[in-house]
């Protein structure tokens, strides 16, 4: 027998693929980064070297803006229709309901990232690739799409509305991904550690730069385990 | 199967100050057919949604069968469930539908296939299975909302307004599969049209306010509303006013109504529980007049429902 959590995933991406959700979102991630990391700007061949730096710092991007789209209607849909009812009276548990639409988000993102492998072989025939800074960068890709679908789920259920959701989401990711960065420069001391400890980016960069360290796993780990707790909670919370 | 009995003690729960459902309890047996009335914000909604652990009560005890749990996934099991509006997954195939929620239920992989078919034929769902759900009229929407709380063979079933937008012969249909799904199930379903009750249930329970206001069967609820008896009759053989007066003069009568001049007919109302049939046949007798119509008027459920739920 299928989990709970199995079974919400695939109905989700199911209907990823469905409606054009899926495909827009995969031709327009794989468009972004494709003409940023080949054809445009600082691209692969204007720096000379035979790594994917390019291509992580604009997916870092892409993914920020792509993702609440994705998750915003997750939750905020169910409570608008009604739907949700219907889940939770069945037997399935707040937990696993959360749990269902978060590994649809990230099998989606899997996905879209899985696409973007041709970059990869490619870079590597033309010159000596690390391998290792390749796979640590798309953890880091993964450990961070996996932190801002925890927020986009969280604020997904916070309002029954998807735009609310949406902004909602990008408003909460923007001080992750770019302000607590901003901000822990012009800080000093205690605040100063504290804003670069709660910055994304910072921890993004050290991994994608080839440097694992238990700290960013342990940091993107707590992002997205309070993020779907206060989803379930705020689910929860009805009754 | 193994049956199910619902017990309900002083249920209660508050929306802020609003007091929704106001320490209510009831049993429903298992081959029982429950019907939920009451006036629009009632409580009826409110009590559903506790029965199916969507609202967690603020007071009260549920008993499915012998468990009483307040939030149990393997009691969820047991319960279908129709919430009112029906809400679908409107992208989704009929088919595929059923078997989410088959699955989700967890009936398992191998029996999905034949239960997903036989829901489908169940509730005449052949001709639409593989559309969208989006796409379906009103009243298949309704099916599959049912086809769904039905597709794990669940021992209650709990239905919000089960005929809403359904066409007469429709809601014939649907109401004879009620009827047959509660001989072994126990039913309970909350409705706004009166005719349905009398239809589908074996019990009424009306609540007001948050308060059960009556509990029993139809019949049950007309005897106690009728403690006086209303008859219509027709008598010939003298003028109105003499008839009239006279049908007054008995001990017996509390108010006479001419309700048809041109028929001689009457309205005549009891005082208290006494039968007033004998004393009428009595004075025709006594009189010689002609004692044309003589039936008993029922209270009808309308006017029950009324003098219950105003004030």
């Amino acid at each position: 027998m299928q989990s709970p959590v199995q079974i919400i995933a695939k109905r989700e991406l199911n209907s990823f693929f469905d409606s054009l959700t899926a495909y827009i979102m995969l031709l327009a991630f794989l468009g972004f980064s494709g003409f940023f990391t080949w054809i445009y700007g600082a691209d692969v061949f204007i720096r000379k070297e035979a790594d994917l730096q390019v291509f992580f710092a604009i997916a870092k991007w892409t993914l920020f803006f792509f993702i609440p789209a994705i998750t915003m209607k997750m939750i905020a849909e169910e409570k608008k229709t009604g739907t949700i009812e219907l889940l939770l009276t069945k037997a399935v548990s707040h937990r696993q309901l959360v749990l269902g639409k978060y590994l649809a988000c990230m099998l989606l993102v899997g996905i879209a990232l899985i696409f973007t492998l041709p970059y990869y072989f490619s870079i590597a025939r033309l010159g000596s690739v690390d391998h290792g800074a390749t796979i640590s960068g798309y953890l880091g890709l993964l450990l961070m799409s996996s932190a801002y679908i925890a927020i986009g789920l969280f604020a997904s259920s916070l309002t029954n509305n998807q735009i609310v959701a949406f902004l909602l989401a990008l408003l909460i990711g923007i001080f992750f991904h770019f302000l607590f960065d901003l901000f822990s420069g012009g800080t000093r001391g205690f605040l100063g550690n504290l804003m670069n400890d709660l910055s994304v980016s910072r921890h993004f960069e050290s991994i994608s730069r080839g440097v694992l360290d238990t700290k960013d796993l342990i940091y993107f780990a707590s992002l997205t385990l309070l993020g779907l707790f206060m989803a379930e909670q705020l689910i929860t919370k009805r009754k | 199967m193994q049956l199910m009995d619902l017990k309900i003690s002083s249920l209660s729960k508050s929306y802020g100050h609003q007091k929704a459902v106001d320490d209510i309890s009831f049993e429903v047996k298992s081959g029982e057919i429950l019907g939920f009335l009451g006036p629009n914000g009632a409580g009826k909604t409110t009590t559903m949604k506790m029965l199916t652990q969507y609202l967690e009560p603020d007071h009260g005890t549920i008993w499915y069968g012998n468990n009483s749990s307040r939030s149990s996934i393997d009691l969820r099991r047991t319960i279908g469930y129709l919430p009112e509006h029906n809400p679908l997954y409107e992208d989704m195939p009929v088919l595929d539908y059923l078997a989410f929620c088959a699955s989700l239920q967890g009936v398992s992989a191998a029996e999905i296939p034949s239960r997903v078919r036989e829901m489908v034929k169940k509730c005449g769902l052949d001709v639409e299975k593989h559309k969208k759900i989006g796409e379906l009229s009103k009243g298949y929407r309704q099916r599959v909302g049912l086809a769904q709380a039905l597709i794990h063979n669940p021992q209650i079933l709990i239905l919000d307004e089960p005929t809403t937008g359904l066409d007469p012969n429709q809601i014939v249909e649907i109401r004879e599969l009620i009827k047959q799904l509660g001989k072994e199930k126990t039913v309970i379903l909350s409705t706004h049209i009166l005719p349905e009750v009398e239809a589908t249930c074996d019990r009424i329970l009306i609540i007001n306010k948050g308060r059960i206001v009556a509990d029993g069967t139809v019949a049950n609820l007309r005897k106690q509303s009728e403690s006086r008896q209303i008859l219509h009759v027709r008598i010939e053989g003298a003028d109105q006013d003499n008839i009239f007066s006279t049908l007054q003069s008995l001990p017996e009568v509390s108010l006479v109504d001419l309700i048809n001049r041109n028929e001689n007919k009457f309205e005549v109302q009891s005082r208290g529980e006494i039968q007033l049939n004998k004393a009428i046949f009595h004075l025709c007798v006594e009189k010689g007049w002609e004692l044309l119509e003589l039936t008993p008027f029922e209270t009808k459920l309308e006017d029950i429902f009324r003098d219950l739920t105003i004030n």
